[in-house]
C-alpha cells in the first residue's frame, strides 16, 4: 500500500468542508483561509501526482484499495490514468480560483465555502473513482451544495428558478444512469462494483444496445448534451461566479468523464451502436450552442451557451471513437475547463464592478480593467482554437477524428468554431473596446487575487498550447486502454 | 422447534419486554413522587432507561444462529426479532428525549408510560410467530398510540387526531383479524411457521387464501400507512403532539413492516408472485400519492406526513422484489429512514416551540437564527432525498437495486420519478431555510440539552449509516436471513 495522495486530494477538501462549519460564523477570514489553505494543498498535490505519473507504464497509478462493503463487493478504489489525471489538475486549478475570486462574499461566508468544499471533494471523488459505486457516491454528493449554492447565493433574478432546474435536470440524469449502472452490476454476475473487473465482463450484444443509453445520456446531460443542455446557460447564469466556474469548468466534465468510464468502456458495442445519434446530437451542440451564444445579450448568457457548443465537441470526440476524437475529447475536457473558468471568472468580476451583463451597457473595459480584457482575449482565442493555445491541441484532433469517421460532422462543426469566433469578437469589441459609457467611469480595476487566477489560467493555456506533449502524451496513454476496450467489438 | 421445558433462555429472551415492563412500573411511581419540577427528569429517566435496557439486551439476549421458538411457540428468538427491537428502543429513547422540549405536554409521566406500552407491544410484533400472538401484539402497540395522539386534550385537532386514528386502526385491525381467523379455519393452526406446510395440505382454492392476503394486507397496510389505508395519517401527525408524529412516523412504521414482511415470507411463500404484485401495486401508489399530496404542502408537519407515506412506498419496493435482497435492502431503508425522520420531526418540534407555527414561513431564516438547527434540517431533509453521504441514500440505492435484480424494471422507474419529485419539496424546505428572510430574525435559544443530545445522536445516525455500511448491512442481512431459518 502507497501513500494515499489521491484520498488526501479527495478528503482534504471534504475535512475542510466539515472544519468550516465547526468555526464561528463570524470568524469571515479565518474561514477563507482555512479553505484557501485546502485548496493549496489539493493544488500541491495534484501538480506533484501529474509530474510523477508515469507515461510509459501508463494504465491506473496512485491505486488504492479498502474494503467497503464485501458483502455487494463495494470497493473505495481510488486510481488515475491518463484521461483522468488532466481532470484531477483541471478541478485542483478551478477549485484554487474558485476560493480567490470568492474572496468578497460576505453572506455567511462559512457556509459558501464549506459547500464550496463539499462541491470540490465530490469532483474529485469521481474522477479518482474506480469503482461504480463510489463513482455514484461521489457524484451525487455534488447535489446539495449546487443547489444551496446557487439558490442562496445566485443572481436574484432566477436563481430559484435556475437552481432548481439545474438540481433536477442533473439527478434525473444521474438516477437514469444509476439504472443503468446497477442493470450492469447484476448481468455481469461477478457480484463487484470495481470498473476494471467490470470491463472485462462479457455483456450480450443485445444488453449493452438496450442499457447504452440509459448510462451515456444519464451522465452526459450533466456534459450538457442536446437537447437536455437547457439546464446549463440557465443554471450557470444564476449560480455565483465560484460555482458557475465549478459548474462549467469542471462539473460538465464529470458528466462527460463518467460517460466515458462508465457507458463507453463497459458497454463498448452500446457505444458503437449509438455512436452515430450521438454525433448528430453533438453536432447540433456545437452549432446550436454557438449560434444562440451569438445572440445573446447578457455577457453571462453567451459564456453559458458557448459551454454548451464547446461540450459538443467533447462529445463529438468521443462518439468518433478513433484515437484521435479520444485524445482530443480528453484534451478539450482540460482545455475547456481552464477556459470557461477563466471566462466565468472575468464575467464576475466584471459583473460587480459595472453591476450590470448586459453587453450593450458595457464598453472599453480594456482601459478599466486590463488583466480582465487580456484574460478575456486569451480564453477566446482558446476557444476559436487558435494554434499556440491549448485550445488548438484539444479541437485540430477532434476534427481530425471526425474527418476520419463522418466528414460531414467535421464540415459542421467547423462552421460552429466560425460563429464562435464570431461571438468572441463581438463581445470582445463591444465589452472591452470601444468608448466607456458614463455608468462606468468609475469602476476600478480588478484585485491582485483575480489577477492571480487570471494569470495562472491564461499561463496554463499557452503552456500547453505551446508544448502539447506536456499533456496529450499523458492522455494518449488513456485512450490506449479505451480503444483496447472498444477494439474487441 | 419448540422447546417444551421453561430455560432461562426463554426469560433472557425476552429481557428487553421485562425491561419495559419494569420500567413503566418505576415511571409510574416517580410519576406519583415527581410531581413538581422535577418532572422533567422523567425524559432523563426513561431515555436512560431504554438505553440501558439495549445495552443489556445486546449482551444476554442476542439470538444464537438457530431461531427458537419460544414460550410455546408464541415467540420466536431469531436475529429478525432482534434488529427490529433494537429499533424500537432507540426510537422510544430519542422520542422520549424529544419529548422534553414540547411544552404544552402536561401528564408527562403518562406520557411515557404509554410510550413503553407501545413499544412493549411493538417489540412484540417484531417476534411473534403466533397469529394470536401477533394480533394481542398489534393491539397493545395500537391502543396506547391512540391516547398519545389525542394527548393534548385541550386541543381540538389532537382529539380529532386521537379519535381519527382509533377509528381507522380499529376498522382496520377488525378486517385484518377476519383474515386472519379465515386462516386459522383453513389450517387449523395459529402458528406462523406451520400455516405455509397447512395451507398446502389443506387444499384451500388459491382464490380463497389471495382473499385472505388481501384482508391481512389491510392490517398491515394500516400500520405502514401506504396509500390506500394512508388517510389517517396525515390528520394524525399534524394534531397530534409532534414528537408522537415522530414515533408514529418511525418506530409503529418499522413494526408494521416487521410484521409485513415476515408473514408474507413465512406463510404465504407459495403466493410470493401474488403479494408481491399487490405490494407493487401499493408501492407505486403510496410513492405517487404521499409526493403529489406532499407538493402542496405549506405545512412542514404535513409535508413530513405526506413524505413519510412516499417514504413507506420506497420501502415496499424492497418487499415487492421478494428477495433475501429486497428484505435486506427494506430493513437497511428502516433503519436510515427512523434516524432521519425522528431528526427531522425533532426540529419540527423545536421550531413549533419557539416559532409558534409548523407553517413553511416559520422556518425562514432559520440558517441565520440558529446555524446548527439549519444543518441539521438540512442533513435530515437530504438523507430522505437519497442525497450520499447520508443514510437515506444507502437505503434507496438497496431497494432500486432489488427491483433490478427481480427484473421489476417498472417499478424503478416509478421509484426514480418519485425521487425527484421528492427531492424537489425537500430542497423547497432548504430553500425557505437557507434563502427566505425573516421579519423577527432574533438567534433562537433555550435549546434544552437532553434535545441536543437526542438530535446530535440522530444525525450522527444519519451521517454514519450513510457512509460505514458495513455493520448495519450485516445487521440487515442477518434479520432477512433469520426470517426463513428453521
Amino acid at each position: 500500500m502507497q501513500f494515499p495522495f489521491l484520498s488526501i486530494i479527495i478528503f482534504t477538501p471534504l475535512a475542510a468542508g466539515l472544519i468550516l462549519l465547526l468555526v464561528p460564523a463570524e470568524r469571515k477570514n479565518l474561514v477563507r483561509y482555512i479553505s484557501l489553505a485546502a485548496s493549496i494543498i489539493v493544488l500541491g498535490l495534484s501538480v506533484g501526482l501529474y509530474a510523477s505519473y508515469d507515461i510509459n507504464a501508463g494504465g491506473y497509478q496512485f491505486v488504492e484499495r479498502i474494503p467497503w462493503l464485501p458483502a455487494l463487493g463495494i470497493t473505495y478504489a481510488a486510481g488515475v490514468d491518463g484521461i483522468s489525471m488532466p481532470m484531477v489538475l483541471m478541478a485542483a486549478l478551478v477549485i484554487f480560483s474558485g476560493v480567490l475570486v470568492s474572496w468578497n462574499v460576505d453572506d455567511r461566508p462559512r457556509e459558501f465555502y464549506s459547500f464550496l468544499m463539499f462541491l470540490g471533494a465530490s469532483v474529485m471523488g469521481v474522477f479518482c473513482s474506480l469503482d461504480l459505486f463510489m463513482l455514484f457516491f461521489f457524484f451525487e454528493l455534488a447535489v446539495f451544495p449546487k443547489y444551496l449554492m446557487i439558490v442562496v447565493w445566485g443572481y436574484p433574478r432566477t436563481r430559484e428558478y435556475g437552481g432548481m432546474k439545474l438540481t433536477l435536470y442533473l439527478f434525473i440524469g444521474s438516477v437514469l444512469a444509476l439504472v443503468g449502472a446497477l442493470a450492469v452490476y447484476f448481468a455481469s454476475g461477478l457480484g463487484t462494483f470495481d470498473l476494471l473487473l467490470l470491463e472485462k465482463a462479457d455483456f450480450s450484444t443485445g444488453f449493452q444496445q438496450l442499457w447504452f443509453p440509459f448510462i451515456f445520456l444519464g451522465f452526459a446531460i450533466l456534459g450538457g448534451i442536446f437537447p437536455f443542455h437547457s439546464w446549463a446557460p440557465d443554471g450557470h447564469v444564476a449560480a455565483p461566479t465560484a460555482i458557475s466556474m465549478l459548474l462549467a469548468g469542471v462539473e460538465m466534465k464529470v458528466g462527460a468523464f463518467a460517460a466515458l468510464r462508465v457507458a463507453i468502456t463497459l458497454l463498448p458495442e452500446g457505444a458503437h451502436f449509438w455512436a452515430p445519434a450521438i454525433l448528430a446530437l453533438a453536432t447540433i451542440n456545437v452549432v446550436y450552442g454557438a449560434f444562440i451564444a451569438l445572440i445573446q445579450t447578457d455577457f453571462k448568457y453567451v459564456i453559458g451557451f458557448s459551454s454548451v457548443s464547446h461540450m459538443g465537441l467533447v462529445l463529438i470526440g468521443f462518439a468518433t471513437l478513433s484515437r484521435e476524437g479520444l485524445i482530443g475529447a480528453g484534451m478539450q475536457m482540460f482545455s475547456h475547463g481552464v477556459m470557461t473558468a477563466l471566462f466565468f471568472a472575468i464575467v464576475g468580476m466584471v459583473y460587480d464592478r459595472a453591476h450590470t451583463r448586459d453587453i450593450g451597457k458595457l464598453g472599453g473595459l480594456v482601459r478599466k480593467m486590463p488583466w480582465a480584457a487580456v484574460g478575456f482575449i486569451v480564453g477566446g482565442l482558446v476557444s476559436m482554437g487558435m494554434p499556440g493555445f491549448s485550445g488548438f491541441v484539444a479541437e485540430f484532433p477532434v476534427f481530425m477524428g471526425a474527418w476520419k469517421s463522418a466528414p460531414l460532422v467535421a464540415v459542421i462543426a467547423v462552421v460552429g468554431i466560425l460563429i464562435t469566433a464570431g461571438y468572441i469578437f463581438l463581445v470582445v469589441r463591444r465589452v472591452f473596446f470601444g468608448d466607456v459609457p458614463q455608468e462606468l467611469a468609475a469602476v476600478g480595476d480588478v484585485t491582485v487575487r483575480d489577477k492571480i487566477v487570471i494569470g495562472l489560467l491564461a499561463a496554463i493555456m499557452i503552456l500547453i498550447g505551446w508544448f502539447p506533449s506536456l499533456m496529450v502524451r499523458m492522455v494518449e496513454s488513456g485512450v490506449d486502454n479505451i480503444l483496447a476496450l472498444l477494439g474487441g467489438a | 422447534m419448540v422447546s417444551g421445558e421453561f430455560s432461562t433462555t426463554m426469560i433472557l429472551a425476552i429481557l428487553p419486554e421485562i425491561g419495559l415492563v419494569i420500567l413503566a412500573a418505576i415511571l409510574l411511581t416517580l410519576d406519583l413522587l415527581w410531581r413538581d419540577e422535577r418532572v422533567q427528569r422523567l425524559a432523563w429517566f426513561t431515555a436512560a432507561g431504554l438505553a440501558l435496557i439495549m445495552a443489556v439486551s445486546v449482551l444476554y439476549s442476542q439470538p444464537g444462529d438457530k431461531p427458537l421458538l419460544i414460550w410455546g411457540g408464541m415467540l420466536r428468538l431469531d436475529m429478525t426479532g432482534f434488529v427490529f427491537r433494537m429499533m424500537f428502543l432507540a426510537a422510544a429513547a430519542l422520542t422520549s428525549l424529544f419529548a422534553t422540549q414540547y411544552e404544552s405536554l402536561s401528564r408527562r409521566g403518562e406520557f411515557y408510560v404509554l410510550l413503553l406500552v407501545s413499544t412493549l407491544g411493538m417489540s412484540l410484533m417484531a417476534s411473534s410467530a403466533d397469529i394470536i400472538m401477533l394480533y394481542l401484539a398489534i393491539e397493545t402497540t395500537s391502543i396506547p398510540l391512540y391516547v398519545l395522539a389525542g394527548f393534548l386534550i385541550g386541543d381540538k385537532r389532537s382529539v380529532e387526531a386521537g379519535i381519527k386514528y382509533l377509528l381507522f386502526g380499529a376498522m382496520s385491525s377488525a378486517v385484518m383479524l377476519y383474515g386472519l381467523s379465515l386462516l386459522f379455519g383453513f389450517t387449523g393452526t395459529t402458528s406462523l411457521y406451520d400455516l405455509a406446510a397447512s395451507l398446502v395440505t389443506s387444499q384451500v382454492p388459491q382464490l380463497l387464501i389471495y382473499a385472505v392476503i388481501a384482508l391481512v394486507l389491510v392490517g398491515f397496510g394500516f400500520k405502514v400507512s401506504a396509500v390506500p389505508f394512508h388517510f389517517w395519517a396525515p390528520d394524525v401527525y399534524e394534531g397530534g403532539p409532534t414528537p408522537v408524529a415522530g414515533f408514529l412516523s418511525t418506530a409503529s412504521k418499522a413494526a408494521g413492516f416487521a410484521v409485513l414482511l415476515r408473514v408474507m415470507q413465512v406463510a404465504f411463500p407459495d403466493q410470493t408472485a401474488f403479494w408481491t404484485t399487490v405490494i407493487a401495486v401499493l408501492a407505486t401508489l403510496s410513492m405517487l400519492v404521499g409526493n403529489y399530496l406532499a407538493l402542496a404542502q405549506k405545512s412542514v408537519k404535513r409535508l413530513l406526513a405526506y413524505s413519510s407515506i412516499a417514504q413507506a412506498g420506497y420501502m415496499l419496493i424492497g418487499v415487492a422484489a421478494g428477495t433475501p435482497f429486497g428484505t435486506t435492502g427494506a430493513i437497511y431503508y428502516l433503519m436510515a429512514y427512523l434516524v432521519t425522520n425522528l431528526a427531522a420531526f425533532a426540529i419540527v418540534t423545536i421550531v413549533e416551540g419557539k416559532v409558534g407555527s409548523d407553517e413553511l414561513p416559520a422556518f425562514a431564516g432559520l440558517s441565520r437564527r440558529a446555524p446548527g438547527l439549519a444543518l441539521a434540517m438540512l442533513v435530515a431533509m437530504l438523507s430522505l432525498g437519497g442525497i450520499p453521504p447520508l443514510a437515506g441514500f444507502f437505503g434507496k440505492l438497496l431497494v432500486f437495486a432489488a427491483a433490478v435484480e427481480a427484473n421489476l424494471i417498472w417499478l424503478v422507474l416509478v421509484g426514480i420519478f418519485n425521487a425527484v419529485v421528492g427531492l424537489y419539496y425537500y430542497l423547497t424546505v432548504l430553500k425557505v431555510i437557507y434563502l427566505n428572510r425573516a421579519e423577527d430574525e432574533s438567534p433562537i435559544r433555550g435549546i434544552s440539552v437532553s434535545w441536543r443530545l437526542a438530535l446530535i445522536v440522530s444525525i450522527i445516525g444519519i451521517v454514519v449509516l450513510g457512509f460505514w455500511f458495513a455493520p448495519w448491512y450485516q445487521w440487515a442481512q442477518g434479520a432477512t436471513g433469520a426470517i426463513w431459518l428453521y
